[in-house]
């Protein structure tokens, strides 16, 4: 009954997603209130529909209704609640049911927080957002339905796999589609500030709030993908330029780049092409990455499924959705503007240029990851191609420094017209330290690498820059008190920047790695930590038997930590599981994990274990980054209060400013 | 009772046995050093993308095996790399090798990179000849800095 | 005039993505036009013989890697059969070449010896497997750690080579022989490199 209720739901929610992608566009282009004021009302009836199938699935896992293919196909009686809750998303139909219900929920949230927009473009954003919703829920109901009935019902489920039983399933998937559809909320805003031909710097102050806050979800998501690949897969790696790891990448760096547009747009009403597309394109490397995990075109361990009809219809999805805007922006482009004058050196010029390299960025990535494609399809299958991290590393490094290196510029250049020596006589001292330390500090630590010297130059150069103008603030203009939260929001997520190359240089650097046999009692050193291997018990978990392995970890005479490493064999699938224990610290992780026993040996153990220094800094500076967005979202300029004068006056207001920030004296301080 | 005594003492003996330091699971640590390097940059071509440095797939460890014995043969690396390429074809390397057809992958950033700031500088000296300035009034130019001054204050 | 530069560039991508979705998992096979690499190994049933592809030259011939152990193998090995046997039910769908040499096959005009490599197997296993299902094969060399495997490119059981009379490895088919792609594709290009020189 309840599956039933759920499918059922699915369709009464794409009969409202129907009339919310058509009325309210329809009335705007016709002034029709009535039609136009559909919108949100019906917006929170799909939202309700949706939820409630939601509901009807995850009611489904956690009842352990094996009537249920998909339930079957991914849960199981032993499988503890939380995952059961989590195999909801382990598999292609349920993934897909939870960006749906995202994507309502985003809905409902723009539909809650736009009473201070004018109305055409309130139904026009949720009317986009509305067609979107209809693609999804067509592709799920005809072709991935997760509420298909097997008959007869089996008796117990094919169990989720046990790498995914982990809390990182729970949070990473919701996380990383949080940033994904989101950036549906920037794509609508651009449509329909496209439609209706009002592309000024109002929209982007409407546009801004929404795309940070993607952004810090996708920020976090993969964040969290990379740190669950570092504990659970036991090799100590984080990042491997898997397509669907760059299929997450890629809308990230187009998106950076969108929210540092959009901040131009706001403030000077410049780049409004560019912004557009930039939108357009975040989105679209959603969907792009949704379909590279389903079709089957490229080889991933991520991939969902590999099923070539689906992926008929997502490319179908994808074509008619990008290519619909494209149109549209190829239409509407002349109408756009081009707002406030700049000079070659400028705060402008410089976000122009980190646009510009985070686009080349994005390129690159994209590149090497749909070239196998290319070649084989070009080659007629006969003509097979890897690229791997080898080659991601060697051009992606290229593109980074410049960037970096800029980034450290664009906070201190002034708005419309800046001076390169004013620019170098408030930098020179931040650059000769961060050289003299980049160079030196490798020789303190043990090993220096051009590498490692480059890594550290660009990390201190960042923080360096980053403290001198706090302090030059500090100082003159008139303390830190008066600074916006958007600017300490900057300054921290620039600040995230530098601490995450920190972690991936020292790590990269300075990491060691010992693979020894170790009976109990023997010990290994690795990284001037002892770890003494005392042995392994049989050990039980919910669904699992395991092999438990004590290690103890000791720096001199004194005892650091105690780690128990894994062996698991999940019953129901048996299948095995390295289970690795990580001691983690501010300044280093030690991590262990047990390889097979050795036979004939009196309980000896292949051992792995690693001394990563500085690894924690690397999500560490990601956190930061997302903490940044936040901060510059709690900006009393975003904030909802009841302004009247908004919403009467918001179109005067955007195009007044346009002209004022142009030729009034250039504000340079505040962010 | 001297039986029993030196029963139960040499019971004792395991205990005392000397746990020591332990030993590398590779038999020379200098060749796995050298195969890990090796094949971290390989595929597994029975895998889902894994490296063949950490696949548990057994075509994976005979292939391994494979590079170790020709490494302690005193193969190079590069000898190493084509004999495998001379059966698998370039699609086991994760570092595409510089051919006719990979080019473009290798160049395309690069050529991204000067296309992205050539139409950069293009397109600004364009556009500083086409943005006119908008002439405000007096008035109007009192009403913008007041808006602008609420806006901080905000 | 960038805005349809990017609409070209997105229709190019979408063309590319379309005929990405037939991909498939195979590797292509380098061997292919190249000799058929040497070795020197141990028969199935008479260990103290050995057995080389160079035996071959003269011969258009199937090399066949299996094991007992192998599920997929089970598959094709009464397609190896009938081919052995002189007994293929042709498929439909045939044109007239395709179907005359399935009559040739048939009528023991012509006769495709198939040379099996037995690739990480135990010899007990292995001869009692063929003992149950039959033996469609001239003799069976046997590869324990299965390094000929690798000179071969192997990536999995069972994968079959067709090996031309100089002793060029001219096709690969990776996975099951099948009554299907033996007729479309194995037989006519076995039967035309048994007219070349």
């Amino acid at each position: 009954m309840i599956p039933e209720l759920g499918h059922f739901s699915l369709i009464v929610a794409l009969m409202l997603a129907l009339v919310q992608g058509v009325l309210p566009i329809w009335g705007a282009a016709r002034g029709n209130a009535v039609l136009m004021g559909v919108a949100r009302p019906v917006a929170v009836g799909q939202f309700v529909f949706v939820a409630l199938a939601f509901g009807c699935l995850a009611y489904a896992f956690l009842d352990n209704d094996f009537s249920v293919q998909y339930v079957a196909q991914n849960s199981n009686s032993h499988l503890p609640a939380q995952y059961r809750f989590a195999a909801l998303w382990g598999g292609h139909e349920g993934s897909l049911l939870l960006w749906t219900f995202l994507l309502t929920v985003w809905t409902v949230a723009v539909a809650q927080f736009s009473k201070h927009l004018p109305q055409e473009m309130v139904a026009r954003v949720i009317g986009v957002m509305g067609l979107v919703s209809v693609g999804f829920l067509l592709f799920m109901l005809f072709l991935s339905n997760p509420f298909l009935r097997l008959l007869p019902a089996a008796a117990d489920g094919r169990d989720l796999n046990p790498l995914l039983q982990d809390p990182g399933m729970v949070i990473h998937p919701p996380m990383l589609y949080m940033g994904y559809v989101g950036f549906s909320v920037a794509f609508a805003f651009a449509l329909s500030a496209l439609i209706g031909g009002q592309l000024d710097a109002t929209w982007a102050r409407w546009s801004r709030p929404w795309t940070t806050v993607a952004w810090v979800f996708l920020t976090l998501g993969i964040a969290l993908g990379s740190g669950w690949a570092y504990y659970e897969l036991g090799w100590g790696g984080w990042w491997f330029w898997d397509p669907v790891e760059n299929a997450s990448f890629m809308p990230w760096l187009v998106g950076t780049g969108l929210v540092h547009s959009l901040a131009v747009t706001e403030k000077r009403g410049a780049f409004k092409s560019w912004t557009v597309l930039l939108a357009i394109g975040a989105f679209s490397l959603s969907l792009l990455g949704t379909f590279l995990v389903r079709s089957g075109v490229l080889t991933s361990v991520h991939a969902f499924t590999t099923d070539p009809q689906r992926g008929f219809f997502i490319l179908a999805l994808l074509f008619v959705v990008i290519g619909s805007s494209l149109l549209l922006y190829a239409w509407r482009a002349p109408k756009i503007g081009l707002g406030g004058k700049f000079e070659l050196v400028s705060r402008e010029t410089f976000l122009l240029l980190n646009n510009v390299l985070l686009s080349v960025a994005a390129a690159t990535v994209f590149l090497g990851t749909l070239y196998p494609l290319f070649v084989e399809a070009l080659s007629s299958g006969q003509r097979k191609l890897s690229v791997g991290p080898p080659y991601f590393e060697a051009v992606f490094l290229p593109v980074m420094v410049p960037m970096v290196l800029l980034m450290a510029l664009g906070p201190i250049a002034r708005w419309k017209q800046a001076n390169l020596s004013d620019i170098w006589r408030r930098v020179r001292w931040v650059a000769a330290g961060s050289l003299v330390l980049a160079i030196a500090l490798p020789f303190a630590l043990g090993k220096w690498t051009p590498l490692i010297a480059l890594g550290l130059l660009l990390a201190f150069w960042v923080m360096g820059t980053v403290l001198a103008d706090l302090r030059r603030r500090m100082v003159r203009d008139g303390g830190l008190k008066t600074q916006s939260p958007s600017y300490f929001g900057m300054q921290l997520a620039h600040l995230g920047i530098a601490v995450f190359i920190i972690g991936v240089t020292l790590v990269k650097g300075y990491e060691t790695e010992r693979d020894v046999r170790m009976a109990p009692g023997d010990t290994v050193v690795a990284g001037g930590y002892t770890f003494r291997f005392d042995g392994v018990q049989e050990t039980a978990g919910p669904n699992y038997q395991a092999m438990q392995g004590r290690v103890i970890v000791s720096k001199g005479d004194k005892t650091v930590a105690q780690l128990y490493p894994e062996k698991r064999n999940y019953m129901t699938s048996g299948m095995p599981m390295t289970e690795a224990a990580i001691d983690i610290g501010l300044f280093r992780d030690l991590y262990v994990s047990l390889g097979e026993p050795i036979p004939d040996s009196n309980g000896a153990w292949a051992v792995r274990v690693y001394h990563k220094p500085f690894v924690d800094w690397i999500w560490g500076g990601c956190i930061l980054m997302a903490l940044g967005g936040i901060l510059a979202l709690s900006d009393r300029r975003y904030r909802i209060h009841a302004r009247k004068k908004q919403a009467t006056e918001s179109s005067s207001t955007g195009a007044a400013r346009e002209k004022g920030a142009s030729v009034v004296a250039n504000r340079s301080k505040t962010a | 009772m001297k039986k029993l005594l030196l029963a139960a003492l040499l019971s004792f003996v395991p205990l005392l046995a000397w746990a020591g330091e332990a030993k590398d699971l590779a038999e020379d640590p200098a060749v796995e050093k050298r195969m890990v390097a090796l094949a971290s940059n390989l595929r597994c071509l029975v895998c889902q993308n894994e490296s063949l440095a950490s696949s548990h797939a057994e075509l994976a460890e005979d292939l391994r095996r494979e590079v170790r014995e020709q490494i302690r043969a005193g193969k190079s690396d590069k000898e190493i790399t084509d004999y495998l390429v001379a059966r698998y074809g370039d699609f086991v390397l994760y570092e595409p090798p510089m051919k006719s057809y990979t080019l473009v992958l290798w160049f395309g950033p690069f050529l991204f990179l000067f296309v992205g700031a050539g139409g950069l500088f293009y397109l600004m000296r364009k556009r500083r000849q086409s943005v006119t300035e908008p002439e405000l009034t007096a008035e109007a130019q009192q009403r913008a800095a007041a808006l602008l001054k609420d806006e901080e204050k905000q | 005039m960038t805005r349809y530069v990017i609409i070209v560039l997105f229709l190019v991508l979408s063309v590319f993505l379309y005929i990405g979705l037939s991909h498939d998992n195979t590797v292509p096979s380098p061997l292919i036009g190249k000799p058929a690499p040497a070795f020197v190994l141990q028969q199935l049933h008479e260990p103290a013989k050995q057995f080389s592809p160079d035996s071959m030259k003269g011969k258009v011939w199937l090399f066949n890697l299996w094991a007992s152990w192998c599920v997929s193998c089970r598959e094709e090995h009464p397609v190896l059969m009938a081919l052995s046997q002189h007994n293929i039910p042709p498929i439909k769908g045939l044109d007239d070449n395709q179907k005359t040499i399935v009559a040739r096959i048939n009528s023991s005009q012509l006769i495709v010896p198939i040379i099996g490599l037995d690739y990480k197997d135990k010899t007990p296993d292995a001869e009692a497997w063929l003992a149950k299902g039959g033996n469609p094969y001239l003799l069976n060399a046997t590869d324990p750690e299965g390094r000929i495997g690798i000179d071969y490119g192997i990536t999995g059981v069972p994968e079959t080579f067709v090996i031309d009379k100089h002793g060029v490895i001219r096709y690969k088919e990776v996975g099951v022989v099948t009554l299907e792609n033996l007729q479309r594709t194995i037989l006519p290009l076995v039967a035309k490199l048994e007219q070349e020189p």
